[in-house]
Formats: C-alpha cells, sequence, structure tokens
C-alpha cells in the first residue's frame, strides 16, 4: 500500500514564546523545533500499516529546509522515503492553504492512506487532516484511538462526548492520530544509519493566498501570584475556608 | 454582519450546552442566526435562533452532515458557520471550511464584529500565545466551551429536510466510555494526581476526594498515564486535554510546563506536592506543602463534613 505520513516541525513545547516585532506571530529566531507530539503516533500508524499490508511510507512536510532534521527522524524510525515541500513561511500558512497544499503532493504521491497527528503542537487547529480529506474526497475520521485495516476497507474508533464511536469506511482515506492508537517506537542505532541513504525529495509546494489576516498576537494575561497556605493535615480548614469565603468555589 | 449558521448538537434529545454556548456566540454579534440540528425528527427543539433547520436521518456520517450543513450555508448566504468545540463539533467544522474554502478557526474563545466580518481569538501553542484572526473571506470556527453565555430560546420555526445519504465514513456504534462518569473535559472540579501518588492504588484516594465533592473528576498529569496507572482521557495538559475548571487540584504533580498548559485558565488552583520548591506553588492559588498520602484523605473527610454542613 501507498501510505503518507504528514508530519509538521514545530516548536519544541518547552518553548515560552516571545512575540515577533510585528506583533502579528511568534518570534521565531532562537526557537528550538521538533517533530510534532501527534505526528509521532501518526507516523507509528503508517509503519505499522505497511508492516501488516506491505507497502511504502512517505514521510511529508510543508516546512523550511531545516525541516529535513524531522523527516531523517521519520527515515530512522522506518519510513522508506520523504517529500519536503519546501516553505520557510510554513510557520504561516493557514489551515487551508496547508491542506491544499498537502493535498495536492497526497495526489502526486498517489497515496491510498494518509495518517495525520490529531493537532500540530503549534496551532493545535486539529483541521489540516480532514480539511485535506474533504479537498481530496476522501473518508476521514478523526482523533483515532482504535483503527484495523482489511483490504480496502477500514474501521476506526475515536472517543467523543457521545462515548466511544465506531466508523467504518473505504479507503482512501485520511486517519488523524489520537493518543492511545499506539507507543510510537524511536530509532535505532541501525535506523540511524539506514536513515541517511533514504532519499528525500524536495519540491516547491503549491501554494495558494492565506485567507487568515492576523490581527493581533499577545500573551496571555499572567495569573496573580498564589500563596502557601501552611504545612500537612493543619493546613486543610484555612484551604477549606479560603475556598468558601475568598474563592467562592465551595 | 452576514448570517450565521451553528450547528447545534443534541445527545439523547437533549441539546448540548456547548452548543447553546455557540448559539449565544453567534446571537452576540447581531446578524440573522440559523441552527441546524441532526436527528431522527422526534425531538423538538427550542432554540435562539431566527430558524431552525433540521436535518433529518437515521445514520449519521460526519462527511455527509457538513456537506448537508454547506449546502443550507450556501443557499443562506451565510458568512460563517459555527460549531462547539467539542470531539462532534471539532470533526464537523474543518471539513466544512474545506467545502466553503475558506480557513477554520478552531477552538475559539472569543468573537467579536470586525467591519463585516468576525474577528476570532484562539490560543495557541498551548495557550502560551493568544491570537486574533479573521478571514478574507467566509470563516468556519469553533467555539471553546465556558467562553460564551448559553442563550435558551423561544420554540425558533423549525424547518426540516432530508440528511444527505452519501457516506464516506458511517458511524456504526457508540458505546459508553470505562471509567468516572464525568469527563475532565466537562467536571466543574478536578481531582488531578501525578507521580507523586507513587502507586496506582493510591489513586482511589483521589477518587474518593472526587466522590465527597460529588461534581468532580479525576485527572492525570502525563507521567501517570504513560506509566499505565491511568486512561488516557484523563490526562491533562498540552498533549491532553486542556480544561478550565472552577476548582483544579494540583496533587503530587511538579508543574510542567506541557501540564501547566492545559489547566492554567481554571478559576481557582489548589497545588498538594511535598516539595516546597516545586513549580506548580508558582501557579496555584493555594499551595499545601506535605504528602499528599495524609492530606488527601483528611481532606476528603474535611470535604465531607463541610459540604454536609452547607
Ligand atoms: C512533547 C511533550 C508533551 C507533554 N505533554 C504533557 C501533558 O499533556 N500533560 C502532562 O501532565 N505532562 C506532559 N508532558 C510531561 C511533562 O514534561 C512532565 O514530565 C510531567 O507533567 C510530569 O508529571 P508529574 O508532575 O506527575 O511527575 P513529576 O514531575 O515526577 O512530579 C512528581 C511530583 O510529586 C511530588 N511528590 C512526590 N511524592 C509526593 C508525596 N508523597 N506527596 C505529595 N507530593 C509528592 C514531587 O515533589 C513532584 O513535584 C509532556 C512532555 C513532552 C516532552
Ligand atoms: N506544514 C505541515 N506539514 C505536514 N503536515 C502538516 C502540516 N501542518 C499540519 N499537518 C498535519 O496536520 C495535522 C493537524 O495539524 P493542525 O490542523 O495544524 O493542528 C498535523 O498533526 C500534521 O499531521
Amino acid at each position: 500500500m501507498n501510505i503518507v505520513a504528514c508530519i509538521k516541525r514545530v516548536p519544541a513545547t518547552e518553548t515560552q514564546p516571545k512575540i515577533a516585532s510585528d506583533g502579528k506571530g511568534m518570534d521565531h529566531s532562537r526557537v528550538e523545533y521538533m517533530l510534532s507530539f501527534y505526528d509521532e503516533i501518526a507516523l507509528e500508524e503508517a509503519i505499522r500499516t505497511k508492516e501488516a499490508a506491505g507497502g511504502e511510507v512517505t514521510a511529508l512536510t510543508l516546512g523550511p529546509a531545516e525541516a529535513t532534521k524531522e523527516i531523517r527522524d521519520c527515515l530512522a524510525r522506518g519510513a522508506d522515503k520523504g517529500t519536503l515541500l519546501t516553505d520557510p513561511e510554513w510557520h504561516a500558512r493557514d489551515t487551508r492553504t496547508t491542506a491544499r497544499a498537502l493535498a495536492a503532493q497526497v495526489t502526486a504521491l498517489g497515496a491510498e492512506i494518509v495518517f495525520c497527528g490529531r493537532q500540530a503542537t503549534d496551532r493545535d487547529n486539529a483541521a489540516v487532516g480532514p480539511m485535506m480529506a474533504t479537498y481530496l474526497g476522501w473518508a476521514c475520521v478523526t482523533d483515532v484511538i482504535e483503527l484495523s485495516i482489511d483490504g480496502t476497507k477500514g474501521h476506526a474508533k475515536r472517543e467523543s462526548e457521545r462515548g466511544i464511536e465506531s466508523y467504518t469506511f473505504d479507503l482512501p482515506a485520511v486517519i488523524t492520530c489520537q493518543k492511545g492508537l499506539n507507543e510510537p517506537r524511536y530509532a535505532g542505532l541501525k535506523g540511524i544509519m539506514a536513515a541517511k541513504k533514504k532519499p528525500i525529495e524536495e519540491i516547491a509546494p503549491e501554494l495558494v493566498q492565506n485567507m487568515t489576516e492576523v490581527l493581533g498576537v499577545e500573551l496571555p494575561p499572567a495569573r496573580p501570584a498564589g500563596r502557601i497556605i501552611g504545612q500537612g493535615t493543619d493546613a486543610i480548614p484555612a484551604l477549606l475556608e479560603a475556598l468558601r469565603t475568598e474563592a467562592k468555589v465551595l | 454582519m452576514s448570517k450565521i449558521i451553528v450547528f447545534v448538537e443534541q445527545n439523547a434529545g437533549n441539546v448540548s450546552r456547548a452548543s447553546l454556548e455557540a448559539l449565544g456566540a453567534a446571537n452576540s454579534l447581531g446578524g440573522e442566526v440559523v441552527a441546524v440540528v441532526f436527528g431522527d425528527g422526534s425531538t423538538s427543539v427550542a432554540l435562539n435562533a431566527a430558524r431552525t433547520i433540521a436535518l433529518e436521518g437515521t445514520q449519521y456520517s460526519p462527511d455527509a452532515i457538513a456537506a448537508d450543513i454547506t449546502a443550507i450555508a450556501n443557499e443562506e448566504g451565510a458568512g460563517a458557520v459555527f460549531c462547539a468545540s467539542t470531539g462532534v463539533g471539532r470533526d464537523l467544522a474543518p471539513r466544512i471550511a474545506a467545502l466553503m474554502d475558506c480557513p477554520c478557526f478552531s477552538d475559539c474563545t472569543a468573537v467579536a464584529a470586525n467591519g463585516d466580518s468576525i474577528a476570532f481569538t484562539r490560543p495557541t501553542l498551548a495557550g502560551k500565545l493568544i491570537a486574533n484572526v479573521k478571514s478574507s473571506g467566509k470563516a468556519v470556527a469553533t467555539l471553546r466551551r465556558n467562553c460564551f453565555q448559553e442563550v435558551e430560546g423561544e420554540s425558533a420555526a423549525v424547518t426540516t429536510r432530508p440528511a444527505s445519504t452519501d457516506f464516506k465514513a458511517l458511524l456504526t456504534e457508540i458505546t459508553a466510555k470505562t471509567g468516572g462518569t464525568l469527563d475532565v473535559s466537562e467536571a466543574p472540579i478536578i481531582v488531578s494526581g501525578g507521580r507523586g501518588m507513587k502507586d496506582p492504588a493510591n489513586f482511589k484516594l483521589l477518587e474518593d476526594l472526587a466522590a465527597a465533592f460529588g461534581n468532580a473528576a479525576v485527572g492525570a498529569s502525563r507521567a501517570v498515564v504513560d506509566a499505565g496507572w491511568r486512561p488516557h482521557g484523563e490526562q491533562v495538559g498540552q498533549t491532553g486535554k486542556t480544561v478550565a475548571p472552577q476548582l483544579y487540584f494540583a496533587i503530587g504533580i511538579s508543574g510542567a510546563i506541557q501540564h501547566i498548559a492545559g489547566m492554567k485558565t481554571s478559576k481557582v488552583i489548589v497545588a498538594i506536592n511535598k516539595d516546597p520548591e516545586a513549580a506548580i506553588f508558582k501557579l496555584a492559588d493555594y499551595g499545601i506543602v506535605g504528602d499528599a498520602m495524609e492530606i488527601v484523605p483528611a481532606l476528603t473527610e474535611a470535604v465531607k463534613g463541610a459540604l454536609a454542613g452547607a
């Protein structure tokens, strides 16, 4: 099966962002990057699908030239090849522009199933996967916690306020991966060596203009400093009193 | 202000509170609001919208419903579609956005009129940045719970139409969740435990405290979820759930940046930790330094007493 995992280079979760001088985004200088957390789960599911059904896994990203680092990591874990849609402004592309560029490349790659993260941990949209599927005219199940593929039929489970939802669908499909679906593997030394020989193709993406206009970006208001009420069980009466009379939450 | 379509969820015949809040957000913008509900037609809806359109069907397919909502938006000449930021709404909204070929703004915490269009406020980077955005054309948005005033409405005129049966993915079954009855994303009080609870069996102490409150859910840090002590659905944080309850207890949780990202907008935060230097104390409104194994059972008894007396 021809399998694609969409992965994104995002600021590390430890990042304490600063605002860019134009007030319209995050200052991207001196930021450490990582492979977005849920994309590790997407990649793992892509590799497992290949292990079960045969085929090839392509790690696909719209990102800067430096994103070859995240692609190499995916190759070291077991992806066969990488495609980098080179775009130094990747972090400023909106959901629509990103989804359309990825959808066009998914078509060019001839994929039958695409795995995405549930959401990218930079802008937390949880939108690119289902938008891409819709542009492709494919089935899509989001936030998947259990998946089985049998030929061209798929079964997936996701969790919502309604409970655990089961879906059936036909391939081609986009699956967005939620925590719990699998336990991602790490790259071993052998994988890291093998990754050096695997191909990464760099392509200029088809980019439509952003429709999103950023009016401004700000830091959230700081929480007022709290206080330590006391030590051990002796502090309990004072805590309850504070919750009742001061915070008024009891 | 252009017309806004709001998709309203019903669970077991009840309109979801999150959707009533989304309706409230749409109404606050001053334009005409049209509600769309999906169901088998057996539930009557009372919604504060100019009109309600009921999509009647017995099978649920997110792609088919997204297509129906988009068709309605196009027929109505709507400029925006709102859904609640729930598991259902966040699944539908991006599909509608792609069909309308416009951006999708997820998990918005505020909306405001901006000329003829709408400005959306949404946290990014797990709440470390707040962005204010608008679309140059149409827009689809999901609205975070507990951020908008819900509106109960007079019965609006309801028209029905059959839901599309052109399915790509089809919902075949819904089973009840196992574990706690209240989900952390809905509970007004959350009692969360971390590695400082030492052993999965000790989470019984937190379940007891939650039970003493009556309306509380048990939450967890990633460390204890990864260790298999608690289910994934309980994880709070950047790669878990974002919660904003009235009262949040962080017990035996150090206060890592990724945990804080998921709970720092809680109204009141209480931390119990044996390390007075723990980062969580910088954030907590109230802290108790000490051993959770001693403090939690005593706190449970005190809460029972306090609530019985109230
Ligand atoms: C990409 C990424 C995503 C992440 N996402 C999340 C996320 O969504 N949510 C999340 O929670 N974490 C997340 N983390 C992990 C996070 O960095 C921390 O490792 C984690 O939150 C620590 O969990 P903890 O506080 O339970 O454990 P620890 O950091 O080990 O803290 C245990 C605390 O318990 C206290 N303690 C010990 N014994 C007692 C006692 N008897 N009584 C009282 N206190 C006691 C200790 O003083 C300590 O402060 C993420 C990390 C990464 C890299
Ligand atoms: N620039 C990108 N390159 C590749 N995949 C992406 C990109 N942006 C988003 N995705 C995929 O879409 C998922 C959801 O992203 P988002 O909608 O931005 O939260 C991510 O987990 C990725 O799988």
